[in-house]
């Protein structure tokens, strides 16, 4: 039986234009064999949770750098509870100050790589975090 | 001979110190963008060097060492920091505060609706007003901003692209309130619609009523405000998406060629509107490939203006820029590194000859800054200015064989690119191919392994990491920002004459369908309390939205 490959979507939500580290984390989850879809910019919420239902993903990466971080994560999770899928996981990066990511973890944010993180330790999260369906 | 001279020293000298001291430290030494540099440098790797030709004077064709005979021997740089947060009133604080501390020149910073063309009370807007940059809906705004700065004395310059002519239009009606005329203003409005499909992505309409929109105010700034540069051709952007230095100098001046084919094109006199035509480029880590790449810019620039353009005012073939140092490179882990990042950045773009300077503050990688950290950011500047010496004397790193040689290679690389692209139709071609794009985010990757490879080194990230950093205050945005503004807004929408406002609207609109500058309408409406996003949706309807074609 074949397995089915962990599947990610990497999102960019709001008016944030800047998709240098999307883009590369993307393309390292990609190489590293996961499956992997990108939104592409100017994502809503709505948008963010309809690709992901629709793409049946495991796991939703949101990069942000604008400082929306606290409305955006937010109502993506609450979308997610609304529409009855908290099962896939969300993690993130950006400009996020630490008490934000504190605050964002216990709302249920799996993880958040700040700027500096070794693209490894994504890889690596993912392996070790998010089962395969 | 100078061939056998370097030759013997390196197999008698350079060689044998080597294998007794454990060879060198690294098996190739490049600059951060990877270009392979040498051990050494002398008057044999110069070729036929010819002084008149690749440097000649400052304020002398081609400008290598400089655009202005005097330089900063006659005036500084512009310490030209970039600002904006919250609502109207806490960046007019701000700005007063710079000025109050050397600040030479204004720079604002937009919030991101502002930036595409919508207003604070639009749905996309929920959570973005005033967290990136200044919220602006209205002329009412802008006032506020400007309250108690006189036009005629600062130079403002606006980092704003989409609506760049609404915000030109704002600043010119703020200054006849103060009782200052459009001629006696002076600033810049970044405006580059290129290099926002290549790299910073904050687009409204598609490229060619972009361009019309664009060549629309150089038209108008070249008749009516003259003291203006109606753009800045960006490499800044292009370089923190990832690009590499050679490829950052060679999107920026190909923009710049497709701009000013465009202003010919429109049938402007090339020497009518050149000479205001201003540059914006990136300061990053390797001193040398940077220095090597402004001064490679200026020669590049004026050889095509000349060449390409038939120009003939030497102001035309004179690049004049900014320089932002790097946000990208600065470092999340043990922040006040970062102090020393844009001291050695800062560095390189006062030696390189810059017009104008924004330093980075320590604290960007975690919000934007707070007045200490925008002061150290600012001190900086000025201690170079006046402890380091290196403004006292013109050019002085011209003439070193390793900067002359780099700078020929930068020239060298960079004409490559710029000819590739010529031969695909030009830089609009290139974008709808996805040609830059795909280069930058190829090297953004490259980067990216080599970091976390430890084949370069990022100090406090990948070598010398310490567990727990310095915590630091960081600026906050008040989510009351966003009600205030809204209010503000509906208060200004109340007050205004609506009618009139329609009425300019629609002007505007039957106007962009056609061919007259669109400027004129702009300020008119602009002066009505016409917003941001009243006016761009009233573009948006008659010029489209960009689409991009979404990879990695």
């Amino acid at each position: 039986m074949s397995e089915r490959r962990v599947r990610i979507l990497v999102a960019k939500p709001g008016l944030d234009g800047h998709d240098r580290g999307a883009k590369i984390v993307a393309r390292v989850l990609r190489d590293a064999g996961f499956e992997v879809i990108y939104t592409g910019l100017h994502q809503t919420p709505e948008m963010i949770v309809e690709s992901a239902l629709q793409e049946d993903v495991d796991i939703i990466g949101i990069s942000i750098l604008s400082g929306a971080h606290m409305t955006v994560f937010p109502e993506v999770i609450r979308l997610l509870n609304a529409k009855g899928v908290d099962h896939i996981k969300l993690f993130g990066g950006g400009i996020i100050p630490p008490d934000d990511v504190n605050k964002l973890k216990k709302l249920g944010v799996m993880e958040v790589f700040l700027p500096g993180t070794n693209t490894d330790h994504i890889v690596e999260f993912v392996n070790k975090k998010i089962k395969k369906k | 001979m100078k061939d056998k001279g370097k030759k013997v020293w390196e197999e008698k000298c350079f060689k044998p110190q080597l294998e007794k001291s454990g060879g060198e430290r690294r098996n190739r030494f490049s600059t951060i963008s990877d270009l392979e540099i040498p051990a050494l440098s002398d008057p044999s790797d110069l070729g036929s060097w010819d002084f008149e030709e690749k440097l000649n004077y400052p304020g002398q064709y081609p400008f290598t060492r400089g655009v202005y005979p005097s330089m900063y021997r006659g005036r500084l740089w512009t310490m030209r920091q970039f600002s904006g947060f919250g609502t109207p009133k806490d960046t007019n604080k701000r700005y007063h505060y710079l000025l109050s501390q050397g600040t030479t020149g204004l720079s604002v910073a937009f919030h991101l609706p502002t930036i595409y063309g919508r207003d604070s009370d639009h749905p996309l807007s929920r959570g973005e007003v005033g967290v990136c940059g200044v919220a602006v809906d209205t002329l009412k705004d802008m006032e506020t901003i400007f309250s108690g700065i006189p036009l005629d004395k600062v130079t403002t310059s606006m980092t704003i692209n989409g609506p760049a002519s609404v915000l030109l239009a704002m600043y010119i009606a703020v200054a006849q309130k103060q009782g200052v005329s459009k001629k006696q203003i002076g600033g810049t409005i970044q405006n580059d619609i290129l290099k926002e499909y290549i790299a910073q992505k904050s687009w409204i309409f598609p490229p060619e009523p972009s361009m019309r929109l664009i060549v629309d105010t150089f038209e108008y700034c070249a008749n009516e405000v003259p003291r203006w540069n109606p753009i800045s051709i960006s490499g800044y952007h292009i370089r923190e998406a990832g690009s590499t230095a050679v490829q950052e100098l060679a999107f920026t001046l190909r923009d710049g060629m497709e701009y000013v084919k465009a202003g010919i094109e429109r049938g402007l006199p090339v020497d009518k509107f050149a000479p205001r035509l201003s540059f914006f480029f990136n300061a990053h880590n390797d001193f040398f490939e940077e220095l090597a790449k402004y001064r490679a810019a200026r020669r590049i620039w004026a050889k095509a203006m000349k060449e390409r353009f038939g120009a003939k005012n030497p102001e035309s073939m004179r690049l004049r820029f900014h320089t932002q140092t790097a946000g990208c490179s600065l470092t999340a882990q043990q922040p006040y590194n970062n102090v020393a990042r844009v001291t050695i950045q800062a560095l390189a773009a006062v030696m390189g000859g810059t017009q104008s300077l924004h330093t980075n503050s320590l604290d960007e990688t975690y919000a934007l800054p707070t007045e200490e950290s925008a002061t150290i950011a600012l001190r900086t500047q000025q201690i170079i200015a006046e402890e380091s010496g290196v403004a006292n004397t013109i050019d002085p790193l011209g003439g070193s064989y390793f900067v002359e040689w780099l700078t020929d290679k930068m020239e060298a690389e960079a004409w490559k690119y710029i000819e590739t692209i010529d031969k695909m139709g030009g830089m609009i071609e290139a974008i709808k191919a996805g040609f830059p794009q795909r280069e930058i985010a190829d090297a953004a990757y490259r980067y990216q392994k080599q970091v976390d490879k430890e084949d370069k080194i990022i100090v406090g990230v990948n070598k010398y990491v310490m567990a727990q950093s310095n915590a630091i205050k960081l600026l906050r945005i008040d989510p009351e920002v966003e009600k205030e503004q809204v209010k503000n807004l509906n208060k200004v929408k109340k007050a205004r004459d609506n009618s009139a406002v329609k009425k300019y609207l629609s002007r505007l609109s039957n106007a962009a369908s056609g061919e007259a500058n669109l400027v004129p309408l702009i300020l008119e409406a602009v002066k009505a309390y016409a917003s941001v996003g009243e006016i761009c949706d009233t573009l948006r309807q008659v010029f489209g939205e960009y689409k991009e074609v979404v990879g990695f």
